[in-house]
């Protein structure tokens, strides 16, 4: 099992939420993040005082996902979220050691 | 400036009686002035319409405090101080209120407590509102019209509740509630009523001629503020300043962000200002006539043309126009027309406001950038800097070559307008009361502050200026989400 860690710009969530659902990905955390890479910030000016936003809100989906369907994920979240601008994300992979379902106690590949 | 409207009414009347005898009782009426009347003479001489139109304007200029400049102030200060500024304001109005009803009204507007201090400041003859009733009357602008008495006093009063709040916006998010309130009733009894006393306090256009020394100062003078340039924006504006500059700046000023929270509350307070301003100035008239509407109409004109020019100038500078220098544009504009609104015709009071916003906007700018003071909302930029301008201004836009509407001497009975104006003489004058009210507020503001800081204590503690006043001072939030 695979936990993809995805950051997203915010206003393609949607899309990538749709493009995932069509391949199967039965569920997903969503969280409203900020932070910064190599994206520059923006400049503000509130009359005299100037501004400058080095923390970017983006998003930050996180889907646990067997190892079969993992390479397919990434693949339609990187099409799907780029823009081609710079700005547009990362996508983090680490191996799943366990899954379990809460209300059954299911484990593993059926617990997702 | 009455005068010219007074001649028109007297050559009606005189017209009038020659020509048909059914006119003639009421145009005797007009032609015929009572000098001096009575208390009772008085009452008969006030009417509905301009009644009804102080009853508006008051609750205009009441709305212009909440919540107009609650929420103009409030939105540019950040999330953690938004209710602080709401309760400072809001407060302030409810406590300058009580004061102007037990003292303040008679020390603004009555004679001195003695002959020798008339041009200064009033006596308590109507402290705790002795004598003031539905039967007692005060003077306007026009001889032999009055309006109830009751009805200049809530109007005057409106005026005292704003001003101390126009303040607190040099110090926000950085003072704590009570020693400001403390500040807030010494400033109104030793800076605002004696301002106010000395700029339009007078014995009215029916006594004048007899009592030519029963006025204030500046009023004397011939200073012209027809509704608050001096009293209001100047006396507030270095009041602010000298706050800002002697509390210090805000925790963090330069190196941390401090947008507003709020630019749609600062719009929506912005909006309610420029409302409520057709109380405060085209209310200053005391009555509904010609030239209400000549006021009313430059306010409008100098408030549009204020926030153009402040969007222009900053797609120019910054390449892109924000909302909040639209706001601060139109009250720019407003500030700058409202000494001169009852004597600057509208186009030049369109010139007037296209001027004020370049002004203004090169004082928030770089002259704060430049020697880095924190005058959070800008108190001193706007009001005080467009209030100078306007005072000055003043001068010139009342000049009758330029459409202007004159001066009228108010020591002949019935009252004329004065002849051979001159812009200079006036302009002089006008820099006379400016300097006096920047010194007088100053000074006795730096005093003020002084002492209650070493009393009280202006500031709050670092730790509780990073939690935010809301928190520290009033124990609540302004957004529960």
């Amino acid at each position: 099992m695979k936990f993809i860690i995805a950051i997203i710009k915010p206003f393609k969530l949607d899309e990538v939420r749709e493009a995932l659902s069509e391949l199967g990905v039965a569920g997903m955390t969503v969280s409203e993040v900020k932070g910064f890479g190599r994206q520059k910030g923006q400049t503000e000016i509130y009359r005299g005082a100037e501004y400058t936003t080095n923390m970017l809100p983006k998003v930050k989906l996180e889907i646990a996902a067997s190892d079969e369907l993992a390479p397919r994920i990434i693949e339609t979240i990187q099409q799907t979220a780029s823009t081609e601008a710079i700005g547009d994300g990362k996508i983090f992979v680490i191996d799943l050691v366990s899954a379990t379902r809460i209300r059954t106690g299911e484990t593993g590949d059926p617990a997702l | 400036m009455k005068g010219n409207h007074m001649i028109r009414k007297m050559i009606s009347g005189v017209v009038g009686t020659g020509l048909a005898l059914a006119t003639a009782s009421t145009a005797f009426a007009q032609a015929a002035m009572i000098k001096a009347p009575t208390a009772a003479q008085q009452v008969a001489m006030t009417n509905k319409g301009d009644t009804t139109w102080m009853m508006v304007s008051s609750v205009l200029v009441l709305m212009m405090s909440v919540p107009g400049l609650a929420l103009f102030y409030g939105g540019l200060v950040r999330t953690k101080n938004m209710l602080s500024v709401l309760m400072q304001v809001f407060m302030i109005v409810a406590v300058g209120g009580l004061l102007w009803a037990t003292i303040g009204y008679s020390m603004a507007f009555t004679t001195g407590p003695t002959p020798g201090l008339t041009p200064f400041i009033g006596g308590f003859s109507k402290a705790l509102m002795i004598g003031i009733t539905g039967s007692s009357s005060a003077a306007t602008f026009s001889n032999n019209v009055y309006i109830p008495e009751l009805a200049y006093f809530v109007f005057q009063m409106t005026f005292a509740m704003i001003t101390p709040a126009l303040i607190v916006g040099s110090f926000a998010e950085r003072i704590k509630f009570t020693p400001l309130m403390v500040f807030v009733v010494l400033w109104s009894i030793l800076v605002y009523y004696p301002v106010a006393h000395m700029v339009w306090y007078w014995a009215g256009p029916d006594f004048l001629a007899d009592t030519p020394n029963e006025a204030g100062l500046l009023n004397h003078w011939g200073a012209l503020d027809f509704a608050g340039g001096t009293v209001v924006h100047i006396n507030a504006g270095i009041a602010g300043m000298v706050g800002c500059l002697m509390i210090g700046k805000r925790v963090g000023f330069g190196r941390e962000n401090t947008p507003p929270h709020s630019l749609t509350m600062t719009m929506i307070g912005a909006s309610l200002l420029w409302v409520g301003w057709f109380g405060f100035n085209a209310g200053s008239n005391l009555e509904a006539n010609g030239v209400t509407l000549v006021a009313f109409v430059n306010t409008m004109l100098a408030t549009c043309a204020a926030a153009v020019s402040w969007a222009v100038v900053e797609q120019v500078v910054h390449n892109r126009p924000s909302m909040l220098g639209a706001a601060s544009g139109a009250v720019a504009g407003l500030v700058a027309v409202t000494p001169a609104s009852g004597y600057a015709a509208p186009m030049t009071s369109l010139v007037l406001g296209l001027i004020v916003s370049p002004i203004c906007f090169f004082f928030v700018t770089t002259v704060k950038n430049k020697f880095k003071y924190d005058d959070t909302l800008d108190v001193f930029g706007v009001h005080c800097v467009g209030g100078i301008t306007g005072a000055l201004a003043t001068a010139v836009l009342a000049n009758p070559a330029l459409g202007g509407q004159g001066v009228t001497d108010y020591t002949k009975f019935p009252s004329v307008v004065a002849t051979g104006y001159s812009t200079l003489a006036q302009l002089t004058v006008q820099f006379e009361a400016v300097a006096i009210t920047l010194v007088w507020s100053g000074v006795v503001s730096a005093i003020l502050f002084f002492v209650i800081d070493k009393t009280l204590g202006l500031r709050p503690a670092e730790e509780a200026e990073r939690e935010g006043l809301d928190i520290t001072e009033h124990g609540e939030r302004a957004y529960n989400y």
